[in-house]
């Protein structure tokens, strides 16, 4: 891929994952969000996140099994993205539903699991983001940073036990989520498991040796 | 900056030209993509929209003027607040039987046939008796009635129900000394209520209630909204609404009322025992275990309000409830 591509395919993907909140903002300002607006966006901007956690957890497992390896470049973006529409989410939650009472939010989210769960996942993903920058990437070193960045799928554990809790019955959205967590996860483990069985290091005993 | 149609024939592209036509391109295909998640946006996260089909109720008695609030029932018929727009009570609805997402009832609702239908009433009772839905209807007068309903999620509207109160129909059917409780049961009938397909709930939907909360006069038998019969996604052609109580004890499209000596099962506390109770009472101060009651979102108008107990009819019910412990019996 060249470089003119590249730069353009990053575009692409920015303005891309714009869109939804570009509508989410056009339909709040033309009263076009239903009969029940405040709800309607917490919902949509609490699914978006999700869909962006789970697409930034993607790009890795999608790159190695199909070997495009320029889709690397998509990460950064969708994981700020992700970000993004977390914190919408809360703000939306703590100025509309909440008034802006910052007690009234800090009790109800200590009170509900539910949101012990997505505070979690809104939390991690701060220093993600504030991570994400190449000058960030480069202070902390690669190993690190890549270690720090594992928080992501914290985040998207969080975030899927959040949203299922919340859930009044109908379970079945909030498990197709957590089926596709599980997948990437599953292939991270293989992964990891794969590249350690070849090259036993001997000082290292595993737990189960012992 | 120069433009295709000026380049002359035979003139090589410059580079300017060629950059040109690829920013063009881009743009393009910047534009289109963006139109295409928009699209999906859309499609995944549309509204309800849709005529509702509604007929005009013949010789309804309106909502006499809100009175001051006492302990007669009948001062609770008319709430002095500002109804909920039909658009949103026909585009805003919990009815699991055609889909659990409250904005797409509507559509999945709109052609549920309601030709030939009919309600047994009968267990404990002298006079059983299957009722034709004309025959039901005709039972007595319907009444316009203006309510608070406050869904168990945390959100409300003010309603203009129109309908009659049960104790009517209870009092055609004679109940005997041992009936306790009545049994209410929805239609069965995967066909045409597509969401029982689906394993989220025990079908059919049952509900109970108390034989002295059913008599209550503010216990309404209802046939219409703003004036009209009710929609499908109301609970056509015949509802249950119990203003004080949260919305799920308000079961639709009922085909079969029982009278019975013992508390029947009811469908959400089946589900999930600890977060639903049989008495279903709207309570501010129980909070459901998953979020609180204390406020809730009344649809069409910004920020939360307080819940009042017994969702604002507590001087005429609350002595239904005496000596009990509200907060066990929630
Ligand atoms: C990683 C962070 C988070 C993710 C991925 C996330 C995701 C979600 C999802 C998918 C839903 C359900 C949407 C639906 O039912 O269609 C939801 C609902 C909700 N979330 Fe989050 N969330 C996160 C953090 C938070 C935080 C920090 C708060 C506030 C403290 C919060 C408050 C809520 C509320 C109030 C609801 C709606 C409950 C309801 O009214 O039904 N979330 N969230």
């Amino acid at each position: 891929m060249t470089d003119k591509n590249l730069r353009f395919a990053r575009l692409l993907v920015l303005v891309n994952c714009a869109v939804p909140a570009a509508l989410l903002g056009w339909d709040a300002w033309h009263h076009q969000l239903g009969a029940n607006p405040v709800n309607f966006a917490i919902l949509t901007t609490g699914l978006l996140a999700l869909i962006f956690l789970i697409l930034t957890l993607a790009v890795t497992p999608l790159r190695k099994v199909s070997g495009w390896n320029w889709i690397i470049f998509a990460r950064r973006t969708l994981g700020l993205y992700a970000f993004f529409y977390a914190s919408l989410h809360f703000l939306i939650f703590f100025a509309f539903d909440r008034s802006f009472s910052v007690s009234g939010t800090l009790s109800e989210m200590l009170k509900r699991q539910y949101l012990i769960f997505g505070s979690l996942g809104l939390f991690v993903m701060v220093p993600l983001a504030v991570t994400s920058t190449n000058a960030m990437i480069k202070r902390l070193g690669g190993k690190r940073w890549r270690a720090l960045h594992r928080l992501a799928y914290v985040a998207a554990i969080a975030g899927v036990i959040h949203y299922y809790m919340q859930t009044k019955k109908d379970v079945r959205q909030p498990l197709v989520f957590m089926a596709l967590l599980a997948l990437l996860l599953a292939y991270r483990l293989v992964e990891y498991w794969r590249q350690r069985k070849p090259t036993p290091a001997p000082a290292a005993k595993t737990k189960t040796e012992a | 900056m120069k433009t295709p149609d000026k380049i002359s024939p035979g003139e090589v592209t410059p580079p300017r030209v060629y950059l040109n036509r690829r920013k063009f391109l881009e743009a393009g295909i910047l534009a289109a993509s963006a139109v295409a998640t928009g699209l999906v946006y859309r499609q995944l996260n549309h509204h309800a929209a849709g005529k509702v089909r509604t007929t005009k109720l013949a010789g309804l008695t309106p909502a006499a003027t809100p009175g001051p609030a006492g302990t007669n029932a009948s001062d609770g018929f008319h709430v002095d607040e500002p109804s909920t727009s039909f658009e949103n009570i026909t585009h805003y609805n919990n009815f699991y039987e055609f889909s659990t997402d409250k904005e797409s009832v509507a559509s999945a609702a709109a052609n549920f046939d309601t030709k030939g239908w009919t309600v047994a009433v009968d267990g404990l009772v002298q006079k059983p008796k299957v009722f034709t839905i004309d025959e039901l209807l005709k039972l007595s007068p319907p009444e316009e009635r203006i309510y608070r309903m406050r869904c168990v999620e945390g959100w409300s509207m003010v309603i203009p129900w129109a309908g009659y109160s049960l104790s009517k129909l209870l009092a055609a059917v004679q109940p005997l000394d041992s009936a306790q409780y009545v049994a209410f049961e929805t239609l069965l009938d995967t066909s045409r209520m597509p969401g029982q397909r689906a394993d989220v709930l025990n079908w059919p939907y049952v509900e109970g209630l108390r034989l002295d909360e059913a008599m209550h006069p503010l216990t309404l038998l209802a046939s219409g909204i703003y004036g009209n019969t009710l929609p499908p996604q109301d609970g056509a052609p015949i509802r249950l609404v119990v203003p004080w109580k949260y919305g799920f004890k308000g079961i639709k499209s009922i085909v079969k009322i029982k009278l019975v000596a013992t508390q029947p099962r009811t469908t959400w506390n089946e589900a999930a025992p600890n977060e639903y109770g049989f008495y279903a009472n709207v309570n501010p101060a129980v909070d459901h275990p998953r979020w609180s009651q204390a406020t809730e979102q009344r649809i069409g108008q910004s920020g939360r309000r307080p819940t009042l107990p017994f969702n604002g009819y507590a001087d005429q019910v609350a002595h239904l409830y005496a000596g009990m412990d509200l907060h066990k019996n929630f």
